[in-house]
């Protein structure tokens, strides 16, 4: 299989001062279909790690090459164009638009990703079809639950069809059954194709990917399943 | 429709995704841009009130201002504008004598009037000079009273033929005279409705003379108030020959014109040259500037004050648009974070704030050009005036609203602009 993802030595540093090494010298490759999970304590480095891979932040040292083609030779807005056609986020804390329904909320990100206007609607009710939610289109997010939001959150990753999804911390704001649905939910999504990185500090979230890194310090080794 | 089908064809995910850029044509569009901007607009009517407030107020008091003064200078021409601007004196120059006089350095031609009614403008000429009386009488009876009390006699002038039409006079009864009249010096007068008065004369079918120095004139018509010589009210008009021929009357004084509107720059120039070819600073013609002048200079002065104090609102109003998009842009840091992550570019960001701007001001200059228009037809009708004001003021109003928005929206929009998704996302 093509590596879709790969990171080497990749370093990156936020001038001081202190100066913080947040990834240090970090080699990972991803191959497209995987599921990956990232895991490791607060401060390790795991926000640094998904905003390098989400393309929303630059690597001080050393290069991403994301599906063959080195990204730093992007600009900010050839930067924004990958976000928005090949990338897909679902975030702790949701953030999804208050006072947009969940429908027009799913619809947001094809503004970005140039989707043709006709079929914006159809695919965002097929994404919330996909996800469960198809009986809660007009509703704002404020009357959902944690985890129904989170699962509108995922509907409006997925509607653009996107190669990557990173998830960062998805379940943090969840309880124990809607964590369940949640990640009942992404290992859905990893069989029809589509390949997950998942950061977690939750060594029980982690382990239900089908591969574990563990991040230590800025340092990533992977973790053998037992 | 090639590529939505290709689309379908393809798998979940791609194994491969290309990083080529997005085809234009399907990005984000103008419309896209509108829509997203204004979305949120109504969803704080309280604070949406607030912001509009400023605008609403400048605009309304720019519109309303330029409005009142339109109307006044309306107002002001309308009385003006048909007497003043249609009334052109011609003069010899004068120049200071020994001993402090003014001499007439010229005189008027006796064909004064052919010449001026040939130029382009003139509706009607006429010369008209007073004849001094020193001490001779003008009664309608031909005998003196001495017991009478003494009054003095009404004025007596001398004038061409289309005298009447030219002041703007008509006879209330008879007829004036015509060039024959003044041609033969025939004893005739005309006496304006106040000299008929004062005189006792109020019909002209018994043939009543009047006796100036003696002479019988026969009174043939008495005219009403002039629109342009008021004082000719009270005053005798006989034919410019007969004065010559009884009194040894000068060259008549002053020639007097009907001319149309706005023909007053052009025909002062002209009729210099046609009276005195050789000589045409010798004289001095008065005559109206073009329509507009009048009206412009009253709304100049009226409106500096009030401009200059409705952009002073106008520009807290931008102000107050500026801090309710600048409190906006740092309320939706989170969202700006999310847009930014979902592939919108710097610029998309920035102008959706733009936008929001504008339309927040066009708004604003919207509802304040009509209150603006709103209060000029109040005011106008309480005043009984006809409010008068160009529909340019009204719409350039609306659109000057939509200036300040885009004015005001600038800092906050750059500043959006300018938020790291990744700060953003971490913070909400």
């Amino acid at each position: 299989m093509t590596a879709l993802i790969e990171l080497r030595d990749v370093t990156r540093s936020f001038p001081g001062p202190p100066e913080v090494q947040a990834l240090k010298g970090v080699n990972l490759t991803v191959d497209a279909g995987e599921y990956v999970s990232i895991v490791g304590p607060s401060g390790s480095g795991k926000s640094t790690m998904l905003n390098i891979l989400g393309l929303l932040d630059r690597p001080t040292v050393g290069e991403y090459t994301l599906a063959g083609s080195p990204t730093s030779r992007l600009d900010e807005n050839g930067r924004a164009a990958v976000r928005a056609r090949r990338l897909g986020f679902v975030f702790q804390s949701f953030h999804l638009l208050p006072r947009r329904t969940v429908l027009e909320n799913v619809m947001l990100p094809m503004l970005y990703s140039g989707a043709p206007r006709a079929e914006r609607e159809t695919r965002a009710r097929d994404a919330l079809d996909r996800v469960g939610l198809s009986h809660r289109l007009t509703f704002l997010p404020g009357v959902l639950s944690g985890g129904e939001r989170q699962r509108v959150a995922v509907a409006r990753a997925i509607v653009t069809r996107p190669s990557l999804l990173l998830a960062d911390e998805p379940t943090g704001n969840l309880d124990q059954t809607t964590t369940g649905e949640i990640m009942t939910l992404f290992e859905e999504l990893n069989d029809d194709g589509l390949t997950l990185i998942l950061i977690t500090h939750d060594r029980g979230v982690a382990d239900r990917a089908r591969r574990t890194v563990r991040i230590a310090d800025g340092r990533l080794t992977e973790v053998v399943a037992a | 429709m090639i590529r939505r089908l290709r689309r379908r064809r393809r798998p979940e995910t791609t194994p491969a995704p290309d990083l080529r850029p997005v085809d234009a044509a399907d990005r984000f569009r103008f419309s896209d841009l509108v829509g997203e901007a204004t979305a949120d607009i109504g969803a704080r009517p309280a604070r949406l009130l607030m912001t509009l407030a400023g605008t609403v107020l400048g605009i309304a008091a720019l519109v309303a201002t330029i409005g009142f003064a339109q109307t006044a200078a309306s107002q002001i021409a309308a009385q003006f504008d048909a007497a003043a601007a249609t009334r052109l004196t011609v003069t010899p120059a004068t120049a200071q004598a020994r001993g402090g006089t003014e001499v007439a350095t010229a005189s008027l031609p006796w064909d004064t009037v052919g010449r001026m009614e040939r130029l382009a403008g003139v509706r009607a000429a006429a010369l008209i000079g007073e004849v001094d009386l020193e001490g001779r009488t003008l009664t309608s009876v031909p005998v003196n009273d001495p017991s009478a009390a003494a009054a003095a006699p009404p004025r007596l002038f001398a004038a061409s033929a289309d005298i009447l039409d030219t002041v703007g006079a008509e006879t209330v009864t008879g007829r004036p005279f015509d060039a024959g009249h003044d041609a033969r010096a025939d004893r005739v007068a005309l006496l304006g409705e106040r000299a008929a008065e004062r005189l006792g004369i109020n019909r002209i079918d018994t043939q009543p003379s009047i006796f100036i120095d003696g002479l019988a004139y026969a009174v043939i018509g008495i005219y009403g108030t002039p629109s342009t010589r008021g004082d000719l009210t009270d005053a005798v008009v006989i034919p410019t020959g007969s004065a010559r021929a009884d009194f040894s009357a000068a060259a008549p004084g002053e020639a007097q014109a009907r001319i149309d509107i706005g023909a007053g720059p052009q025909l002062r120039a002209q009729i210099a040259l046609a009276l005195a070819p050789d000589a045409p600073d010798t004289m001095e013609v008065a005559a109206p500037s073009g329509r507009s002048d009048l009206g412009a200079q009253v709304q100049a002065d009226v409106n500096v004050v009030f401009v200059i104090l409705s952009v002073v609102v106008l520009l807290a109003g931008g102000l107050g648009i500026a801090n309710v998009t600048m409190l906006s842009v740092m309320e939706r840091v989170g969202e700006i974070g999310l847009r930014r992550a979902l592939g919108a570019t710097r610029q998309q960001i920035a102008g959706q704030f733009v936008v929001e701007s504008i339309v927040v001001g066009l708004l604003g200059g919207l509802i304040g050009a009509s209150v603006g228009v709103l209060a000029v037809v109040v005011v106008s009708l309480t005043q009984q005036w006809t409010p008068v004001l160009d529909p340019v003021v009204a719409v350039g109003g609306a659109l000057l609203g939509a200036v300040v928005g885009l004015g005001a929206g600038g800092v906050p929009a750059l500043r959006a602009s300018r938020i790291e998704p990744v700060a953003a996302l971490r913070g909400a």
